[in-house]
Order: structure tokens, then sequence, then C-alpha cells
């Protein structure tokens, strides 16, 4: 990220992502670049922050100080959005899956309140009601790390990219049934179309239909249950906070239109309009910013 | 006569009875086979068909033997019959209308339709008939079923049959919705039946999953839904595990870990993550720890998977009802479809999540018939044989249970049967508080000591039973058969509720009671202590003319004293408490020894001075007594403290059982018996003739009183009443004892038990004097 101003100094920030488990290779690979010698403390959050404290002590001797995860996540989001001005983008068209695209949004982030859901391995679903002033409303254990595990066990694939490859060329209509397969069409009655999904993997219980899907199938059929899941929960919230700009963060968006799109799709489709899934680029890395201005902060004190 | 609807013309009933007279040997079994029972007479159907389980409902009538002593035709061929006292009875048979209901997998669907379609008889009685469907499968196997029964299919809203179904089952079957605790006792809390149903959510877990908001019966709206239901834990569940069935897959997550599978706050945190107060033990994220591998160590199993699996859909649909119930302001979320099944863990996860949600303030219920709710309201679609203004239902304790009965091909079912009562029943006018009237004193489901005793007196003195309904059918050859069946199946219900005590709603002496009752008629024992009855009537008649003169000799004050104390003599005699049976069994037991064996005041229970100061003032104006006993019970104890209520210009309704059960007096009998009383005594005469002195029916079948289940038109007598008297251990004892009336009320029992004597404090025979007045609370 350029022309980023942070202690009154203007530079580039730069991103950095591994997977937790590499932590070990992380700690041996800045022991050879020598970093615990150009600092002392790193400013850290997340779980790990307490699990890896020891760890950073004893074989980097770097003291980490610990900020909270969520306080980071909504300061970051902050920063990012006031000094980015192309940071936030929602997806115009949603419903038809052709025409969908990415559109610039301009994210009034001065103005209260709105809905942040960070999907990271479970979720958070947060209300933000002034810079300083948030809640965590909600959140679910069915998340990122729900979707790589169900993906990792059906399809054999040891990597998120990989599980969003086989995703993206999968069909998730074999896997799950639709209210047409139960009604024979839609259920006009209560007002559901034929083609939503009615049970999330609801044909998988039949032998017949189990042969005919494919892993990609099956990596699709995740991707949908979990993000349909995550967009019924947060649609939710929102609506019981009465709140209508909801911003989807976290890594599991990454690569990962076919999410985004869905989260758009759901939020529009059963708000009727009113309520509006708004993404970010750096969806990832609003822990870590957070992070380092509370670092900032501190220094100036 | 309410409880049943008695279709024969009065030519009929005569030409029975004399069929019965010629041939007394020709009592058929019942219906040996015990799944889809009385098909043969069944008269409507509906089926709802799930993707896992179809289920059935069909209404057709059993036909039983009543039995009546024919006192007309005592009196005036009292020579000719002498000798046999077998035609003093009347053996009628009756119709009684029943709803069943049968739930098996979908897979077998087609054995199912072809058993019905060989076993109904009058095929041409079908044509232009149709079949009520709903479900998802209503649409895939209409046809089959066109095929193979001959019937029209007329498909059902799915949804509005799972709340006209929800409506019924909460409005007329007790101890239907219940609050569950794992670690609680007791573990199921059945919630009372209450006047006040709306509104209410219902979440029906399905393959997907269906929110309902229900304010009325004919107000309600689907509100949300989820496609994250049942469907998607079988579909992955399939996926994951080897598992072939859903209830496999329901086995296999009671033996798993899923901490081997998903990641918790504190695998992440390394303990509880103390600013969100999240414990450390919450799932962070469901199969969090799957990909990439923590460590080789820790590896799962495919339980680990499906208990994971379950506890993800299981919070999932709690959090989700939980937001739509707090967006509607809704207190009271009722679960059905086939994913729960009565399973504790599911049932512990989802009340779990919606509590933890909601922060404790919206509450889940659980219907102990949820398979049922479609099928149900399907078969109520356009019926008339279920009209609520007409009609109550009952759960038959005899036919229905789970999974115990077997198809011809094998497959275990579960059954519902539901019995008519020919008119509604309403809650007894005088209940302070009906919504909060529980009838039962002691809960056996949360009071194990008071549980096993009650189980096993029942299991012992079940002998007693058969004894009396063999004796009882001196010249039928298949009496001891029937007895040793209807035996076995106590029996074996007893031990089912010994290993599950809330098997069938609030385990109580009542139900036990009402249990025993419904088996004896199933097997065709409409009356087994019809014999002792009239013996022991007989036998109070000829002792009460000296009865009254011995009373009639004593002051006013002394009288009513003795008044109470004759009832209390008189209650003793009762074949249903086993340690009074063993001493009036010896034959030299009279009331005269009864009187004198009444424990020395102050009683247990003690207020017969208030009581005596009371009357002896102020009379009241009409007075409801619910009897108990036949014999000297009703004769020597009732009648005379009847009629001096007379004599003071009150007016009496007699309250008596419309149905059997034990020796206690039924409606029918207490006419027959005020009238001969009538002979004996002027007063009791012009009573009946001025109509200051009735007998009414309660609708109960039982030894015990359920005040919010009475005939309507008593409980429109009652409105008027200013003094209710409870008669006997079952109505005033297991039941009422705490109960508050809006007017005065006495209760009186001896306590024929040594362990519930004990129990209150009492020894044995202790007594119960309670009486109330609505003044002194004041």
């Amino acid at each position: 990220m350029n022309n980023v101003k942070i202690c009154n100094r203007i530079g580039t920030l730069h991103f950095i992502r591994f997977p937790t488990s590499e932590m070990n290779n992380f700690l041996e690979l800045s022991k050879k670049k020598g970093m615990a010698t150009s600092v002392s403390t790193v400013c850290a959050t997340g779980g790990g922050a307490f699990k890896f404290e020891e760890m950073f002590k004893n074989e980097l001797n770097l003291k980490l100080c610990k900020c909270d995860e969520l306080d980071s996540l909504i300061r970051g989001l902050l920063f990012t959005v006031a000094s980015n001005n192309n940071e936030c983008y929602f997806w115009s068209q949603c419903t038809e899956d052709e025409q969908c695209s990415t559109q610039e949004y301009t994210f009034q982030y001065n103005k209260y309140p709105f809905i942040v859901v960070n999907i990271g391995s479970g979720v958070s679903v947060l209300a933000v009601y002034g810079p300083n002033n948030y809640k965590r409303i909600s959140g679910t254990s069915i998340g990122g790390g729900t979707f790589l595990g169900l993906c990792s066990l059906l399809t054999g694939c040891n990597t998120f990219d990989e599980a969003i490859e086989l995703a993206a060329n999968g069909d998730n209509v074999k896997v799950d049934k639709l209210v047409r397969d139960i009604y024979g069409g839609s259920y006009s009655r209560f007002g559901l179309p034929g083609e939503l999904v009615a049970s999330s993997f609801g044909h998988m219980n039949s032998k017949e239909k189990r042969a005919q899907v494919s892993r990609e199938d099956l990596a699709r059929a995740t991707l949908v249950t979990i993000t349909n899941n995550i967009a019924s929960i947060a649609r939710m919230c929102a609506l019981n906070e009465r709140i209508d700009r909801v911003c989807f963060v976290g890594n599991f968006l990454r690569v990962n239109p076919i999410s985004m799109k869905l989260l758009s799709h759901a939020m529009d489709y059963w708000s009727n309009g009113s309520q509006k899934a708004i993404f970010l680029n750096h969806e990832g890395y609003f822990g870590a910013i957070g992070c380092l201005l509370s670092f900032d902060e501190r220094f100036k004190e | 006569m309410c409880f049943y609807s008695i279709l024969m013309s009065s030519n009929n009933l005569v030409n029975i009875t004399m069929e019965e007279k010629e041939n007394p040997n020709s009592i058929k079994l019942p219906d040996t086979l015990e799944v889809f029972r009385n098909l043969k007479n069944a008269k409507q159907f509906a089926i709802d068909i799930g993707g896992s389980l179809t289920k059935i409902a069909y209404y057709s009538t059993v036909s039983f033997r009543r039995v009546y002593y024919a006192t007309d035709n005592i009196d005036k061929n009292d020579e000719k019959n002498k000798d046999d006292k077998h035609d003093k009875f009347v053996y009628t048979y009756s119709e009684q209308a029943r709803l069943h209901f049968v739930k098996f997998e979908t897979k077998y669907i087609e054995n199912c339709l072809d058993f019905i379609g060989d076993n109904l008889v009058n095929s041409d009685e079908r044509k232009g008939k149709s079949i009520k469907a709903t479900g998802g499968g209503a649409y895939k196997y209409s046809k089959l079923i066109q095929d193979k029964l001959g019937l029209k299919v007329d498909k059902e809203d799915e949804l509005t049959c799972l709340i006209t179904g929800c409506n019924f089952l909460l409005k007329n079957i007790s101890d239907e919705a219940f609050v569950y605790n794992r670690n609680g006792s007791p573990e199921y809390e059945f919630q009372t039946a209450d006047p006040h149903v709306f509104p209410y959510m219902l979440v029906n877990i399905g393959s997907g999953v269906s929110i309902l908001k229900v304010e009325s019966d004919s107000c309600y709206e689907r509100i949300g839904g989820t496609a994250t239901g049942g469907g998607t834990f079988w579909g992955l569940g399939t996926l994951l595990t080897k598992a072939k069935t859903f209830e496999e897959l329901l086995d296999l997550a009671e033996k798993g870990d899923h901490r081997k599978a998903d990641m918790l706050v504190k695998d992440i945190y390394g303990g509880d993550y103390e600013t969100l107060g999240m414990h450390s033990d919450l799932i962070a994220s469901s199969f969090g720890k799957i990909c990439p591998r923590q460590n080789a160590e820790s590896d799962y199993n495919e339980a680990d998977l499906a208990r994971s699996l379950l506890f993800a859909i299981s919070n999932d649909i709690g959090q989700i009802a939980c937001l739509y119930a707090m967006m509607h302001n809704l207190k009271k979320v009722y679960f059905g479809g086939y994913f729960l099944r009565n399973r504790s863990l599911s049932m512990h996860t989802i009340s779990f999540s919606i509590k933890f949600w909601s922060r404790g303030t919206v509450q889940s219920l659980f219907l102990r018939h949820e398979g049922y709710l479609g099928a149900i309201g399907a078969f109520l679609k356009g019926t008339e044989e279920c009209d609520s203004d007409k009609f109550s239902w009952l759960e038959n304790y005899a036919g229905s249970g789970s999974n115990r009965t077997q198809l011809t091909f094998g497959k275990r079912v579960d059954q519902l049967e539901l019995d008519r009562w020919e008119s509604p029943l309403t809650f007894c006018p005088l209940l302070k508080d009906p919504s909060s009237y529980i009838p039962d004193t002691v809960d056996l489901n949360s009071d194990k000591e008071a549980r096993e005793y009650w189980l096993n007196c029942f299991e012992e003195s079940i002998e007693n039973y058969v004894n009396y309904a063999v004796a009882s059918q001196p010249t039928s050859d298949t009496a001891e058969e029937r007895a040793a069946l209807f035996k076995e199946k106590f029996i074996s219900r007893v031990q089912l509720l010994k290993i599950k005590p809330f098997a069938y709603g609030n385990l109580t002496v009542r139900g036990l009671l009402d249990t025993i009752n419904q088996c004896l008629k199933e097997f065709d024992f409409p009356d087994p202590y019809l014999t002792q009855k009239q013996t022991e009537n007989e036998y109070a008649l000829r002792c009460l003319q000296e009865r009254l003169e011995e009373l009639d000799s004593l002051d006013l004050k002394e009288r009513q004293k003795e008044l109470i104390m004759g009832v209390l003599a008189g209650n003793t005699f009762d074949w249903g408490a086993k340690e009074t049976v063993a001493l009036m069994k010896t034959g030299e037991f009279d009331f005269k020894q009864a009187r004198n064996r009444i424990p020395a005041r102050p009683w247990l229970i003690d207020s017969l001075d208030n009581w005596v100061q009371k009357i002896c003032n102020e009379p009241y104006k009409k007075i409801a007594i619910f009897i108990d006993n036949s014999g000297i019970d009703v004769v020597l104890g009732i009648l005379p403290l009847a009629r001096e209520m007379l004599r003071q210009g009150s007016r009496i309704i007699l309250c008596a059982n419309s149905a059997p059960a034990l020796n206690d007096v039924t409606h029918s009998e207490l006419v027959v018996l005020l009238r001969q009383a009538a002979a004996i005594c002027p007063i009791i005469s012009k009573g009946l003739d001025e109509g200051k002195l009735k007998s009414m029916e309660t609708a109960q079948g039982g030894p015990c009183l359920d005040l919010s289940r009475l005939e309507r038109e008593l409980a429109n007598e009652l409105t008027t009443v200013d003094l209710i008297l409870l008669e006997g251990m079952g109505r005033a004892v297991h039941t009422n004892i705490d109960a508050e009336f809006v007017c005065d009320s006495f209760k009186l029992a001896i306590i024929k038990n040594r362990w519930l004597a004990k129990r209150l404090g009492g020894d044995m025979f202790s007594v119960v004097c309670k009486y109330e007045s609505v003044d002194v609370t004041k």
C-alpha cells in the first residue's frame, strides 16, 4: 500500500502472509535474516500472539507486544479505508452471474454504524458505532477453517487455494437438494423459488447421487453451504441491529469471487436491495495494520 | 355416556346381549398384530412422506365391550336369575373413535403401502375416496399411492399441516412439550397444559429448516429458514463416515470426540478469550483442525467427525432460530421435523445454542411427538372427525410407543394412538390458576425414590389385576390368555419406564393407573371389578337404613363429626390399595371395624373442627362431591353426608367417573345406586325428584382426577358451586392435594399406602381432612 502516513512518515506498507502452521519455518527465516537485531519488540495480535509468545522470546529474543485481535481489526480497517481511496468495492448485478463485476465503492468511513463480518477460521460479526466503539454481536464456528477442513476431507486437497480452484470448476446443484427437487417447482405459497437450495448436501444420502458427483462438485457445495450460512447470519444480525452496510473481510475471501458474489447476492435478494455487501482489497490484513498502528500510538506516549 | 359413541340402536343392543348370553365364549382376541391396528375399520387416511421418514395417519373405530349390570332386570327377574349372576350383566359393543399414527423409514414405503392395501377390506368403499398427502415426498410418491391403494391423492401444503399438527398436539396431549436439561433433574421438564398456546415460533428441521411464526390457528407465516438442516447432516455424514442410516450417524456422533476435528478457543488462544468472555472450550472453527493437520498423534476417527458435524449443524440451527425469535420478539420456540428424534445430544446442543445467543430470553421447547406434526395436520385438513368444538383427544398409553413393534417384513416402527372423547373437555372453572395447575402431587420423573417405589409397587400388584380380570369373565375360554398378554404388556411398560421414566411424558401415579386401565380395556377386560362392585353395593345398601338411624340419633354437631368419620371409614374400602386389599380379603373387615381403625385426632391434616363449625352455622348453596369407591364408601360414607346436606337445603352434584377404573363408582352405576338408595331414604328420593341431588360424569376414566380435563357440561354446572369436595386417595392425595380453588374446598381421604403416608409425614391409615375456606385465606 503506497503513500501511507504513519508516525508522520510517508511510505509503502508491505504485507506478507503465511499459514500459522509454518510458524517454525518463519522463526528460522527470521533468525537467518537477523530480524531480532534490528528490533526488540514486535506488535502481535491474533490468538497466536498468546500461543507463540514464549517461542518468540526463546528463539529470537523478541518481545511480543500483544494487541487485542478485534481492536486491531477495527483500527486497521478504519485507517485503511481512510488512507486508501480505492480500498472498497462491491459486486454489481450479482444476480446475473455473467455480468457480475466489481465496482469501486466510496465508503463513508466517518459515518456510523456499520457491520464488519470477519471470516477467518471462524467468523466474528461486529457492529461498529464509532472510531473506538464497537461490539461483537455474533459469530459462528462455521467459517474458513470449516471450508478447508471439510474440503480436505471430501476431496483430499491440502491448501485453501487448491480448494478454491476445485470449487471454481464444480457444480453444487448435483450435491444440494433444491426447492424444485422437493416441490417440482417453486414453493410459491411461501415465495421460495425453485432454484433455491433447500437442503445443502441434501442429495448426498443417496448412493446413486453420490456416484454422480465429482471432487469439484463437492468442493463447490462446501463453499456455497458455508458462504450462504455466513450470509444468513450476517444479514439477520444487520437486521436486528438495523444497520444496512455490511463489510466482509478476512482471508476466506482472498481469491474467492464465488463467495463474494454469493454473499452479495444473498444480502441483496433477501433484503430487497436494502442491505449492501461491501468488500475490501486488503481483506486479510487489517489486524496486522491495526496492530502496527497501536505500536505507533504507544510510541507517541 | 360420553366416552363412547354408541352406534347401535336399542334393538341392536338387545340382540347383541342375547348373542352374548347364548354364546358367552365368543369373545374375540384383540388383534395380535401390533402394528397398523384396526386397519380394517380405517375410514380416512393421511400420509406425510418426508425424505427420511414416512408417517401414516388413519382414523378408525375400535370395538369395545362395555358391561353394565342391568338393575332394572334384576328387580324384575330377581327370582329367576338368582343363581346366575352373569345374567345380570349386559355386555354391549360400542365403537370408539381412534386416531392411529405409524412412522417408518421412507425406504420401506412400498412394503407399507402393500401391507395397507392387502389389509383394507372394503375395497369397494375406497373407490372415489382420497388420501391427504403432505411432505416433500407427496409429489414423488403420489402415483405409487394411487396405484397401491386405489385412493386419489390430495396434496396438502406441508408447512400448513405442520402448524395445524403442532397446535393440535399442544392443545390436546398432556405433557407434549418439554424443556430439555441434559444435566438437570429432572432431565425432561414437561410443560403443563396451558390455555394460552400462542404466539410461538416453530422451527421445522427436515432436510432443510423452515422457521414459522404462529399467532393463532389461522394466522401464521414462514419468516425464514436455512438450507443447513437434517439433509446436510445426513448428506455430509454419509460422505464423511461409513454410517448407512441417519440413526447410525447419530449413534456415531454420540461416541465421538469433536475436539479432534474442531478448533476450540483454547487451541487458538491457549485458554479463554477473556475480553470477549469466550470460554476456552467453545468451538472457534468447526473442522478447523483438519487442514492443515497440526500434529499427527491427535488423529480423528469417523465418530469424531460425526460429532463435530452434529455440533456444527445443531449450533447453527439454534443460532439462526434464535436470531429469528429475537427479531420477531417470540419467547417460545418449538422444534419439529426428523432431525432431532428426541436425541439428547442434539436437543442439548440446540438448547445450549439458543440459551447462549439469546442470553436466556428465548426458551427452546421440544415435542414428544415431533415427527407426527405433518401427518396429524394433513389428517385434520377438511375432516370433521376432529372438530375441537365437539371432541377431545387422549393419548392411548396402551397403543403408543416407539420402536417396540415390528412390521411383517421385520422393520421397526413407531406408533401413536389417540382416543377420541366424544365431547370437548375443559378446565374446572373453580381452579384458582388454571395455567399453573398441576394435578399430580409427586413427579416421579424428578423424584427417584418415589419412582422406584411406585414402579415396583405396580409391578408387584399387577397379579391382583390379572386375577380380577380373569375372575370377571368366568365363562370365557380366552380370559386367561388375554390376562397373560395384559400382564406381559404392562410389565414390559414398567421395565421401559424404569430405564426411560420420561417416555410418556411426566411419570405419575395417575399415568400408571391410567395405563393399567387402558391396557385392561385393550385386552377386552372392560370392567374387572364389576362383580366385586355389585356385591359390595348390595351389601352396603342393606346396611344403609341402620346407619342413617344411627346418625339421626346424634345431635347436630356430633352428627356432622360422625358423618365425616363415616366418609373416612368408607374410604378405607378400596381395592386399589394393596395394604387394605389384604385386610378385606380376610372377609371379616366391616364398616364398624374400619370406623374404629381411624386414628385418634389430631390427624395428619386436620381441619375437622373448622368444618363442623362452618357447616353447623351456615350451609352451602351448592356442593360438588367427586366420589371414589363403590360399596361401603359411596353408600355408607358419601350418601349419608349428601343426605345431610340436602336436609340443610344445599344442592348436591355427585361427580363420578365416566369409565370404569378399579372399584370406583362409575356414573352409570351411580345412577342406579341413587335410585336404589331413594327406595330406602325419602330425603334422597325427594332430592332426586326435585333435581337437588344429581349425578354427573367427570369424563375421567382412571382413579385419579385431572381437573384440567372435565366434561364441559359438568364444568358449566360447577361455575355456581360454593364448595368442592374431593374424596379418596386418587382424587385428593395422588392428585389435587395442593390444588387451590376460588371457592371453599374440602379434601377427605384415608391414606392406605404405608410408603405414601410416611412420605407425607404420617403412618398407615393417616387421615387427610383438609378444609379450606376462601374467606379465611382472605
